[in-house]
């Protein structure tokens, strides 16, 4: 909008007059009106709340958020994850479509609108809480996108006018009908119905990656059934590339110390089962953490860990990204470096010196934060491994035993292996069996541990020695651990503070 | 092999080089031997002073004898090699000497300090490999904010090194003698000054060619005439198979045009795919293509480590059919997998059927040493014999498609081509195991290529010498005759035409797209 002349003798200065001016008008800005249900979010609000409000509504889509990320953690399928949430949306983020005729539509949509922005402040300040957020409003976008109903949706998309994606015409069509029937998986006949689209292949990596689209020089044809996962996608990236403008942008925020704490109190409270182990409270459980009681302390090992723990005295050696999950384990139990170099030294028992000192040497005092660049060492190196990273990262390759057994062993390996560890009741074995059917990697994970502590577990219960908290599903290999080794020590006389002291 | 991840750009490397000799965990060759396991991955680099290495080095009697050498070359080591005179640049003073041969070269370890500057020196193609990495004949930063990381004499491993042109990488790689060195991405700054950036996140990988590693220790499950670091002309078979697999994948699905195949020196290859989109993707799309590449899944745990979707994917319909008579031929007939009892007993726990598995273990318990190709075709003629009732005739289809594709398709190291900083190295390299020379494969010929006819760094200084003798012409190229480079002497000419005419065909897209870019752009204005 052009302004009187006045103040444009100094563009710098105009800016500033303008600004100081406008803070004190009114605000020229475009109304939001919501017609659609879904919202990907472009405009940033502009009226005014309360306070109060400003934290409430935060706080509502913070709570859904979070459980969204512990459904994740859990391995829920979608349908299993649309009715567990769907209680919890009803109740702190309502969303009814058009049809509803709702006289709350647009008192919800404003509060999903502002909730969304108002996180966006909290959660764009660190690489790290931004991947979290976008991953999670992501999945929240995706629930609702799927549950929409269908005209409002086919609206929806066609407003947000995507340009990059182009009909495939009938010449194209028959040209590769052998290759679009064969990615065609239950109806024969219905796929000369289908419409595809085409696209460049760098818009739907996902779909690359799990090869669900057909490729031809560099154009990607994707059946229209997934056209929600590029919708989804566009989704993503657009808000990935919108956080890092507003991360970029929150050093100047004019802000009067009302919201900052709100804010940071906001991002401090999205604590989750992932939040990293906190290394400061593995020595807690007490015991003596060192290399030559590794074999003794085993017995407390998950799966995961016995196996590598198991490999590598078999073979005296591991892979390198065993080494790093087992090594960043050690670490989280309380084993030192010094204890750490030892245990590995001791362990490659086939190489020499100074094939040890020049090859793996290194890494270890790396993982530990002894070496490395400035934030690796003041970071004091990695945290141990989550099952959410250990199940989702680096599945193990040929000659590799790092993963989790649960869901990288087949059926017959992880039979074997779960009895070693000392499992023998067939329901157990029954239990993990359809757990890992069902890809519930953590329920087979946490059946086993629980069987396994059985009369432990009773007992703490029955004295009411741990926590409601302590007894929640176990979703970290030093958890695990911890858990089992306390358990196993109730008993033992020792200082009742060492026992009390939790994990997160 | 070793791959190094550039985890964390802060990482300290002082810009002394004397200072910056790092001790690093990496394996003491190229392709890692034996007891070095396939990963190595350098979290990242970090100043270990030397000062505990120092002593080492000091009292070694070698490191005296380099240290003079060093200086005898600082006198020369501008110069190209005397048979090049016309093409120096014009501050080339008189035709340079050589360094004096020692006539056993073929005696000689090929990690010798000696072998590698006449090396270096004489045959290494700085030239293409500039305009490989610049994509221009003009310095750009695509190669003035390259990385390259040198693993020198002592093991020690330094990184973040980066030159303006080749002439400067040459000078200091002559000075530093590296036995091998390996190239990482183009970053957003000049890698030496990523210390002097205010804002550490400024620095950043831009672009890196998409890579791709295969190695035949993957293999050793399925392989039975070698294992470890030894390679033959049979199992080479597989390396063969995975080029074309890889190769027609690239081209035809992803539209990628520039994509070189490097034999890595000992056993294994490495893929270049060199197109500008391919360079500038960023990780989550190598992750992507390396997703769609990837059908053999599963630690040694997993016994199934092919899972796919019915019906299969027309990548895999292809890759089956490319596979096909490789499996017939180079497998089933070469490899023979499952001569014995114990590897058949790995065929019949991949397949469906507990009466079939039955009935084919009795028929070749009393039949040993029936070959893999007769064990084979058993499968079906057993199966149609009907000793199965319930036999579910898709679901063995199925399965035998997993063991041919088990058994012959690509195992890719897949951390590799995920990340836009892993180093690779180097094309032209010396394998300081095995001396030979890591020269690109002409796909036209994939056939033919034989991994034991590669040249030897040592065979290949042998022929320089040689070539001298035949002609009876000095190396000087008098009587104004075009000058022959040293290379040209040498079996390691044909592969480095190959590599011109590929870095060509790579520059002249390059330009095609930035003129039409100008065009555009003067059109609009």
């Amino acid at each position: 909008m052009l302004r009187p002349d006045y103040n444009r003798i100094d563009p710098k200065r105009r800016n500033v007059v303008d600004h100081r001016k406008k803070q004190f008008s009114e605000a020229a800005y475009k109304e939001q009106n919501y017609p659609y249900r879904l919202n990907f979010y472009p405009d940033p609000p502009t009226a005014d709340i309360t306070l109060e409000q400003f934290e409430q509504w935060a706080i509502d889509r913070l709570r859904i958020l979070a459980e969204l990320e512990a459904c994740s953690f859990r391995n829920k399928s979608p349908a299993e994850v649309a009715t567990h949430m769907k209680p919890l949306l009803d109740k702190h983020l309502p969303l009814e479509s058009n049809s509803s005729q709702s006289s709350q539509l647009f008192a919800q949509r404003q509060k999903d609108h502002y909730s969304h922005f108002i996180l966006r402040l909290a959660f764009a300040s660190t690489e790290d809480l931004r991947r979290r957020f976008s991953r999670v409003e992501t999945m929240l976008f995706r629930l609702r996108f799927n549950s929409d109903d269908l005209a409002e949706r086919n609206a929806f998309v066609s407003s947000l006018d995507l340009d990059w994606w182009e009909t495939v015409s009938e010449d194209e069509k028959r040209e590769f009908a052998s290759q679009f029937a064969s990615m065609n998986s239950t109806r024969k006949a219905a796929a000369e119905e289908e419409t595809w689209f085409k696209v460049d292949w760098q818009r739907v990596p996902e779909l690359v990656e799990q090869r669900r689209v057909f490729l031809k020089g560099g154009k990607a044809f994707v059946p229209s059934r997934e056209q929600a996962s590029m919708v989804i996608g566009e989704f993503s990236t657009r808000l990935e590339k919108q956080l890092e403008l507003t991360a970029r942008a929150l050093p100047r925020l004019d802000e009067d110390e009302r919201l900052t704490p709100i804010l940071d109190h906001l991002s401090k409270n999205f604590i989750t089962p992932d939040a990293s182990y906190l290394s400061g409270s593995a020595t807690s459980v007490g015991g003596d953490m060192s290399a030559r009681n590794v074999d003794s302390l085993s017995q407390h090992f998950p799966a995961c860990m016995s196996h590598l723990h198991r490999s590598l005295r078999r073979d005296a050696h591991l892979k390198h990204y065993g080494r790093l999950q087992y090594t960043l384990f050690l670490k989280g139990i309380g084993l030192n470096l010094e204890e750490c170099l030892i245990f590995w030294r001791q362990g490659f028992r086939n190489i020499t010196d100074d094939t040890f000192n020049k090859e793996y040497r290194y890494n270890i005092r790396h993982s530990y934060g002894d070496v490395g660049g400035d934030s690796n060492r003041r970071g004091g190196g990695y945290s141990p491994f989550s099952c959410q990273k250990i199940l989702t990262e680096h599945p193990p390759g040929p000659g590799e035993a790092h993963g989790c057994p649960y869901r990288h062993f087949d059926m017959d390996n992880l039979n074997t292996l779960v009895q070693a560890l000392g499992v023998s009741d067939r329901n157990v074995l029954q239990g993990v069996r359809e757990d890992k059917e069902s890809q519930k990697y953590h329920m087979a994970c946490n059946r086993v541990f629980e069987h396994l502590h059985k009369q432990e577990l009773k007992k703490a219960k029955d004295e009411g020695i741990f926590t409601s908290a302590q007894l929640e599903t176990i979703v970290h290999p030093n958890e695990y651990f911890k858990r089992s080794f306390l358990l196993k020590n109730l008993d033992k006389p020792k200082d009742s503070s060492d026992v009390k002291v939790e994990g997160s | 092999m070793p791959h190094s991840v550039a985890l964390d750009p802060q990482a300290t490397t002082s810009e002394d080089p004397a200072e910056a000799v790092m001790v690093e965990p990496t394996t003491s060759n190229g392709d890692s031997q034996d007891t070095a396991d396939g990963d190595v991955a350098m979290e990242d680099t970090t100043e270990e002073p030397t000062a505990e290495k120092a002593p080492t080095a000091a009292t070694h009697p070698k490191k005296d004898v380099k240290l003079e050498d060093l200086f005898a070359d600082v006198d020369s080591d501008e110069e190209f090699p005397s048979s090049r005179p016309n093409d120096v640049p014009p501050m080339s003073s008189p035709p340079a000497i050589l360094p004096p041969f020692p006539s056993d070269v073929i005696a000689m370890n090929a990690s010798d300090p000696e072998i590698m500057r006449a090396f270096y020196q004489r045959l290494f193609p700085w030239r293409q490999l500039f305009q490989w990495l610049n994509h221009s004949p003009t310095p750009t930063n695509d190669f003035a904010h390259r990385e390259f990381a040198f693993t020198l004499q002592n093991d020690a491993y330094l990184r973040y090194q980066a030159f303006p042109t080749h002439d400067l990488l040459r000078k200091d790689i002559l000075r530093l003698m590296p036995s091998r060195f390996e190239i990482g991405p183009v970053y957003t700054t000049n890698p030496r000054d990523r210390k002097t950036l205010r804002n550490s996140s400024a620095f950043k990988p831009l672009a890196k060619e998409l890579c791709f590693d295969i190695d035949l220790t993957d293999y050793d499950e399925i392989r039975t005439c070698c294992d470890k670091a030894n390679i033959c002309k049979k199992c080479w078979q597989f390396m063969t198979m995975a080029i074309k697999v890889l190769d027609v994948a690239l081209r035809d699905d992803f539209g990628f045009k520039h994509i070189m195949w490097v034999y890595s020196g000992r056993r294994g290859v490495h893929a270049w795919v060199c197109d500008k989109s391919a360079r500038a993707m960023p990780d989550q799309m190598r992750k992507a293509i390396a997703g769609y590449l990837e059908v053999i899944k599963g630690g040694a745990q997993s016994s199934k480590k092919v899972n796919l979707w019915r019906p299969l994917h027309p990548h895999l319909v292809r890759s089956l059919e490319i596979l096909k008579t490789h499996f017939q031929e180079d497998v089933l007939e070469a490899q023979d997998p499952w001569a014995n009892p114990e590897r058949a007993e790995r065929l019949l726990q991949l397949l469906p059927d507990k009466l079939l598995n039955e009935a084919l273990r009795k028929k070749w318990d009393s039949a040993p040493g029936r070959s893999s190709t007769s064990k084979w075709a058993d499968i079906d003629t057993v199966a149609k014999s009907g000793v199965s009732k319930k036999l579910d005739a898709t679901a063995l289809k199925e399965a035998k498609q997993d063991i041919v594709l088990e058994y012959t398709y690509p195992r890719l190291d897949i951390e590799v081509s995920k990340k836009l900083n892993h180093l690779l190295k180097s094309p032209f390299v010396v394998h300081p195991g095995t001396g030979r020379v890591c020269v690109p494969i002409d796909t036209r010929a994939l056939d033919e290529f034989d991994p034991t006819d590669v040249p030897t760094v040592q065979s290949l200084l042998a022929e320089i010498d040689a070539w001298k003798g035949e002609d009876g012409v000095g190396v000087e190229g008098v009587e104004g005759q075009k000058s022959v480079q040293d290379w040209e002497k040498t079996s390691l000419k044909p592969y480095v035409e190959l590599f011109r005419s590929f870095v060509v065909g790579l520059m002249k897209d390059e330009r095609d797209v930035k003129v039409k870019r100008k065009h555009e752009e003067s059109i609009q204005f």
